[in-house]
């Protein structure tokens, strides 16, 4: 009696072969198939953040790849682990992606310790982005602690590329000492080419330092905010989030135009590990960008 | 839904016969509890009388076939600083026998998460695609609550479902496979007589349901009871050693680890079963801890299956085995965590 089962050898369905694009969420696909990278460039900014350039190195992969500011990628490195990194550059650079790392942890550790010409894997893009289209005809205002500016970066860089279409753009980044200060080359630049409205504030003054001297939300008495024309987005640490956003819902901002982006462990970048669930939400598919309503909503996010 | 009889000697025939050419798993007796009860243990299975047809439950579930603790996701060949990356999707084709109702529901709520989310899963995918699921009816055990969690019948997600009426099964056919066994093994016309023997067993196993729990409210609790003194209580006496979710038939959270063998050639990224209970479930590099004490822990993987399932697929992640309370070293139970909280709510 041969009562064999059919074997459906899902390695042969055609559609999974194609050139993965995490962009489109629904068919099916190798979800664990990465996009093999370059590492172009090694910037070191300080102690220890470092920019890579990473360059996608199959031609139509590259092609296919597009992000929106705020969504993040998976980096991994072959044998040594996988890790979530936010999109710090432009989405109009269809060349290579630019993502700022600060040496933390494992994997981390060992990209820093990489040069120009390595390999690496590149999964995603993945999760929400911030709607940069929505706040078109608005001023908006960005609001970075710390290492907050990176993932910032991306809607700075969208916000000129399409500086017609906003109003003021008003950019307050605040770190902990001037050595910390990140991507001070560009600030000059955003300044003088964009008109970007940009203020910088440290908490521990060096003795070259002539700029504002506090917590971040000291420099609110410098700009001025009208509540129904604005936009935020705002990025740091999880502590900044309630004195900033509360302060600008107290002007009263609706919660549902300020943008934070969480950050949790991710393992897997689409919502299945449950590494990065808050109560009911995953960080990698409803976030990494909340409004500021839903963050309220969502128990112990911040 | 079809429905056949098939003799017990037919099933016989059936399981031997899918045995020659393909792993068929089932439960078995493995070894027995300090109280002298047995434990059985769903396993390939070498010989039919293996299979142990009046099996209590299953220590761990079958979760772990489609599941595995732990799996190989890709395979890297490692060469001068240059890499290729190997996906692979294979699996053998098995059949799984005697699996409950309330484990076919839970493979259901997987599915709803693995296989009709965004970002299907194809590893998953392979396996659930690849295994015949032949279920069994059984009579509830005291602690069994699957009938509250509206998880004791099994409507889709099978192939073939017995009910036991004597000297034959009737058989529920939920796929053509299953029809073409059922057709093969002399599959007969449902009675009238057999029909009334299912009926009656059937309304057995309905009236023997000894344990409730009222899950009515418990998504709205979950909320409202954030801060209440339950979590603290439970959450003291939780060990942290994720027992629940590894024998849990629905838990499916995991961690990704990366490997490179002794000849750096090979590097392997390998995907293992976790727990929310564990200490470092929500640690990020550098430290920081989101969920840093195991009552956080513990109240959260509640939240989870209770409300944040309900949430997002509109039922409830848990089908009421009832296996995290049986297996809990430290004696939590959900009914009794549950009650709690609705405890709470009345005061």
């Amino acid at each position: 009696m041969n009562l064999k089962i059919p074997y459906h050898d899902i390695n042969l369905e055609t559609y999974m072969s194609r050139h993965p694009d995490f962009n489109r969420k629904t068919a099916r696909m190798q979800t664990e198939r990465n996009f093999k990278s370059q590492i172009l460039a090694t910037i070191p900014l300080t102690e220890h953040e470092k920019l890579f350039h990473i360059r996608i190195c199959d031609t139509s992969e590259r092609e296919n790849f597009s992000f929106l500011p705020g969504q993040f990628v998976m980096l991994e490195l072959p044998g040594c682990g996988e890790v979530a990194i936010s999109i710090s550059g432009s989405s109009a650079n269809r060349e290579f992606l630019e993502l700022c790392v600060r040496k933390v942890g494992k994997v981390t550790g060992m990209l820093h310790r990489l040069e120009a010409g390595a390999f690496v894997g590149i999964r995603g893009p993945f999760g929400t982005h911030f709607p940069m289209q929505e706040m078109a005809g608005s001023s908006v205002l960005l609001i970075a602690g710390g290492l907050g500016i990176v993932p910032l970066r991306a809607p700075i860089f969208w916000a000129n590329d399409h500086r017609m279409d906003y109003k003021d753009i008003t950019i307050l980044y605040g770190a902990r000492d001037p050595a910390q200060i990140l991507f001070d080359y560009q600030v000059e630049e955003w300044r003088k080419i964009y008109g970007l409205n940009i203020l910088t504030i440290v908490e521990y003054p060096d003795e070259h330092w002539q700029g504002h001297v506090g917590r971040i939300t000291d420099l609110f008495d410098d700009v001025y905010i009208d509540p129904d024309e604005t936009f935020a987005v705002v990025c740091g640490p999880p502590v900044m989030f309630k004195h900033v956003c509360g302060f600008l819902s107290d002007l009263g901002l609706s919660r549902q135009r300020m943008f934070v982006s969480l950050e949790r462990r991710m393992h897997c970048g689409m919502g299945k590990c449950c590494r990065c669930n808050i109560g009911s939400t995953f960080t990698c598919l409803d976030g990494p960008v909340f409004d500021y309503w839903t963050v309220m909503n969502l128990q112990e996010a911040i | 839904m079809l429905y056949r009889t098939v003799t017990k000697n037919n099933f016989k025939k059936m399981i031997e016969g899918l045995m020659e050419n393909n792993e068929v798993i089932g439960p078995k007796w493995r070894d027995q509890d300090k109280d002298g009860n047995k434990i059985y243990r769903f396993l390939k299975l070498n010989d039919f009388d293996e299979l142990q047809m009046d099996y209590t439950r299953s220590y761990s579930s079958p979760k772990n076939f489609f599941l595995p603790f732990k799996e190989d996701l890709s395979t890297y060949h490692l060469d001068e600083g240059d890499w290729e990356q190997e996906i692979k999707y294979t699996i053998h084709p098995r059949v799984i026998v005697g699996i409950r109702a309330c484990d076919i529901n839970a493979l259901r709520k997987l599915d709803e998460v693995l296989l009709k989310s965004v970002y299907p899963n194809p590893y998953y995918y392979a396996r659930r695609r690849n295994t015949i699921i032949i279920g069994l009816d059984h009579e509830p055990l005291d602690d069994c609550f699957c009938h509250s969690m509206d998880a004791n019948v099994a409507f889709r997600g099978f192939d073939l479902f017995l009910t036991d009426i004597g000297d034959k099964y009737v058989v529920a056919i939920a796929s053509d496979t299953g029809y073409i066994l059922a057709t093969r093994f002399e599959g007969q016309e449902i009675t009238d007589e057999d029909q009334l023997h299912y009926k009656r067993v059937k309304r057995e196993i309905e009236s023997k349901f000894k344990t409730q729990v009222d899950v009515t409210i418990v998504p709205e609790l979950m909320d409202l009871e954030f801060e209440s003194d339950v979590w603290k209580k439970w959450g003291d006496k939780c060990l942290s050693c994720g027992s629940c979710a590894m024998v849990c038939p629905s838990c499916y959270c995991y961690g990704v680890e990366e490997e490179v063998d002794l000849t750096f050639t090979t590097a392997t990224k390998r995907r293992f079963l976790y727990s929310c209970n564990l200490l470092d479930f929500a640690t990020v590099a550098g430290g920081h801890n989101f969920r840093p004490e195991p009552e956080i822990r513990l109240k959260y993987r509640y939240y989870h299956r209770f409300r944040g399932f309900v949430e997002a697929f509109n039922q409830s992640l848990c089908v009421g085995c009832n296996r995290c309370g049986v297996a809990c070293p430290a004696g939590i139970h959900p009914k009794a965590v549950i009650d709690d909280l609705i405890q709470t709510e009345k005061l």
